[in-house]
């Protein structure tokens, strides 16, 4: 029975779909790690700087999000915001929802990252005469992001996998697609879980192997 | 408020649901990380192996995958709910997690402690034990308790497949009273009660442990 599922489950038509779903899941990730790199930096780098209250302010708020579950953010900003006047199509909802959560999480590694930069570097910038911005833009962030580098690829690892949860507001990605498609027969379930399980471990192994490398690379 | 007042038990109710997964999980998931962990230093190469492919196959896939595969197919020939299914999906991924952590803290004590121990008489298993895990629980303590936070929060998981839990409760008040907004920032605030307070202390211990160092 598994073995009759094997071969009729997938059709080129199935396969298709699926991999439109990965299509989706791949796009959400990206646009979604995009926008947190710029966002989760520009926190990061407010939480570093330690200006009077607006410092503690942000970070208060970066570890209420940060201490949130992303299904719940998504769940609000598909299911909440409207009842505010927001209207965000589920695409743009997931967006929204992924990138605001990891914003948390990068500016967390943001901070780590400028607070093992050596003052020195910050001093040494200063006394050649660059100014804030400029020591931040050319002398700390360049070191920082090389330090960051491991922990930021692991951070996309799992906003690729978490992209998963959107299908609670029924985003078409892969896991929702292959939920389509197992419903149609039951004997589908097992050889559409395994294929799936397989596309994202490929995935994810080959950017945990970037990560790997990168590490290696510029240690 | 009302609204609060109105389904206090329901939310209590996915609240000590929550609390159940996420503990018996963290048990679960610690004794098979630290297996999995020691299973990866072990001398023997195909333990290793084993060790390591575990860890890379659930760190690499979705929860919600691991999770769909128990509910649909495992539950199937063994009985489980959704929340069995959902915490024993919850206590795996975690765990692969749980041995990465464990890993580096056994990795960052240093060789001489294995070799002055075995060299005093003890047995492989008897340096672990006594000599190098305490060492290592401690440096990877701050986070092991990251990887809790997680955990809590990956709990929600349970919502897709009936767990009961405090998503799951959340999705129903916010379906059957339409006060999506309220109910959202309420189950939120649960949440917030067992993460927010284990994050500020782990984030405190971090300093303590950098400063020790």
């Amino acid at each position: 029975m598994v073995t009759l599922g094997i071969f009729s489950a997938f059709t080129p038509q199935n396969i298709l779909y699926l991999l439109g779903g990965l299509g989706i899941t791949v796009g959400v990730s990206i646009i979604s790690v995009i926008l947190s790199l710029i966002f989760g930096s520009i926190v990061g780098i407010i939480q570093f700087e330690r200006l009077p209250y607006f410092s503690k302010f942000v970070g208060t708020i970066n570890n209420v999000i940060r201490n949130l579950p992303l299904l719940l953010i998504i769940f609000c900003v598909y299911f909440a915001l409207p009842k505010i006047g927001i209207h965000l199509p589920i695409f743009w909802a997931t967006v929204v929802a992924m990138s605001t959560f990891e914003s948390a999480m990068l500016a967390e590694i943001v901070r780590g990252g400028l607070e093992s930069i050596d003052r020195g570097q910050f001093e040494g910038a200063r006394a050649n005469g660059l100014s804030n911005m400029q020591t931040m833009f050319y002398i700390v962030l360049p070191q920082a992001y090389k330090k960051m580098i491991p922990p930021i690829i692991s951070q996309l690892i799992s906003l690729v996998k978490d992209t998963s949860l959107a299908m609670g507001i029924v985003l078409a990605e892969m896991t929702y697609r292959g939920q389509i498609v197992y419903a149609q027969n039951s004997t589908y379930i097992i050889p559409v879980l395994i294929a799936i399980t397989l596309v994202y471990f490929i995935l994810n192994y080959g950017l945990s192997l970037v990560a790997r490398w990168a590490d290696r690379k510029l240690a | 408020m009302a609204l609060l007042e109105n389904n206090f038990p329901t939310f209590m109710q996915g609240f000590g649901y929550t609390l159940l997964s996420s503990i018996i999980a963290l048990i679960g998931s610690m004794i098979l990380g630290t297996g999995f962990a020691i299973m990866q230093i072990m001398p023997q190469v195909w333990i290793r192996k084993i060790g390591n492919i575990y860890v890379q196959i659930f760190r690499n896939i979705p929860l919600l995958v691991i999770t769909f595969f128990f509910f649909l197919v495992v539950s199937k020939y063994v009985k489980m709910s959704g929340f069995t299914s959902g915490t024993v999906a919850l206590m795996l991924y975690t765990s692969a997690f749980i041995a990465e952590t464990v890993r580096a803290g056994i990795l960052s004590v240093d060789a001489g402690q294995m070799e002055g121990a075995r060299a005093n008489g003890l047995s492989f298993g008897q340096a672990l034990r006594f000599i190098i895990l305490p060492q290592a629980f401690r440096v990877a303590l701050p986070s092991l308790g990251n990887q809790f936070i997680n955990l809590v929060k990956n709990s929600s998981i349970l919502a897709f497949v009936g767990g009961l839990d405090l998503m799951y409760q959340g999705n129903m008040i916010a379906a059957t009273t339409f006060e999506t907004f309220s109910t959202y920032i309420v189950v939120g605030i649960f949440y917030l009660i067992i993460t927010l307070p284990l994050s500020y202390y782990m984030q405190h211990l971090e300093r303590k442990l950098k400063h020790a160092a």
